[in-house]
């Protein structure tokens, strides 16, 4: 991040004195006010000029988004990047022909690019992000998959009476079948093993 | 593919400059060799390497039409 001190007669003159040296516009800085300046006696006396940092940020968002699409891109998958921001979630939908080598297998790949997008965004930033990567509602279609799997294992669970254990998942796949199993009196979830082999345990 | 890694790469370190990738190719695989500013090495690594495991993630995922396994050597 670059920044720069500027002065001039007014806190106004000094801004655009920075911006001009910055070779940039208004909405890429934070100002910070150091000296707000006098005027003086009849603009003579006792003035004192106005000082101010200027600091040059960068859109978070958008680097975030050129960044993926270079990505993609270098990949040989030719998409379309569609970003939406709430708050501070930011969604990148990936479509396009090929998308199947994006989501890679039970989306591995999407979700390795999701962790490397996070970096990217929140890297020197003064906003903190969530990320999510999405490719063609891949997510929804993968909840919908979790929350039928976590189902029937949970039918498994009780007809058995035993405890069934499920392969390895990221948090929030895992985070689908604790909130799918929530309600259900007959079964309790917990999640066993460390990173990355943690895996869920539904138990009657 | 060497743009595809420095792509990767470059947003996630503090010293874009020093980053190098050398191509190696063998009988059987491609062995891609990347090396960082030594301040940055964490920084492909990331806490039990899972950035690494991330960038070789999408980096195998992007293997070409050429039938040659491909590996990524972090430094």
């Amino acid at each position: 991040m670059r920044e720069i001190t500027a002065s001039g007669q007014t806190v106004e003159e000094a801004v655009q004195s920075a911006l001009e040296q910055l070779n940039t516009t208004r909405d890429h800085v934070k100002v910070d006010i150091i000296d707000e300046g006098k005027k003086g006696l009849l603009g003579v006396f006792g003035s004192k000029r106005a000082v101010v940092k200027v600091i040059l940020t960068k859109n978070q968002i958008q680097q975030a988004e050129k960044y993926l699409k270079e990505i993609v891109n270098n990949m040989q998958v030719a998409t379309e990047v569609t970003t939406t921001v709430e708050d501070k979630h930011v969604t990148f939908d990936l479509s396009g022909e090929k998308i199947a080598l994006v989501i890679g297998k039970r989306g591995q790949t999407l979700n390795a690019l999701q962790y490397l997008v996070h970096l990217a965004i929140n890297k020197d930033g003064k906003d903190f992000y969530t990320v999510t990567v999405d490719a063609e509602g891949y997510r929804v279609r993968r909840k919908e998959t979790l929350e039928s799997l976590a189902i029937k294992m949970a039918d498994k669970a009780t007809r058995l009476n035993k405890k069934v254990a499920l392969e390895p998942m990221p948090a929030y796949e895992r985070k689908v079948i604790h909130s799918a199993l929530q309600d259900n009196h007959h079964v309790s979830t917990y999640s066993d093993g460390v990173e990355p082999h943690r895996h869920i345990v539904i138990k009657p | 593919m060497k743009a595809l890694i420095e792509s990767i790469v470059t947003p996630l370190v503090d010293h874009p400059d020093d980053i190098v990738v050398t191509e190696t190719e063998e009988e059987t695989k491609i062995v891609y060799h990347l090396s960082v500013h030594q301040n940055d090495v964490g920084k492909v690594i990331g806490k039990n390497g899972r950035i690494a495991k991330a960038i070789r993630t999408v980096v195998y995922a992007a293997k070409s039409d050429a039938n040659k396994r491909i590996y990524l050597d972090i430094m």
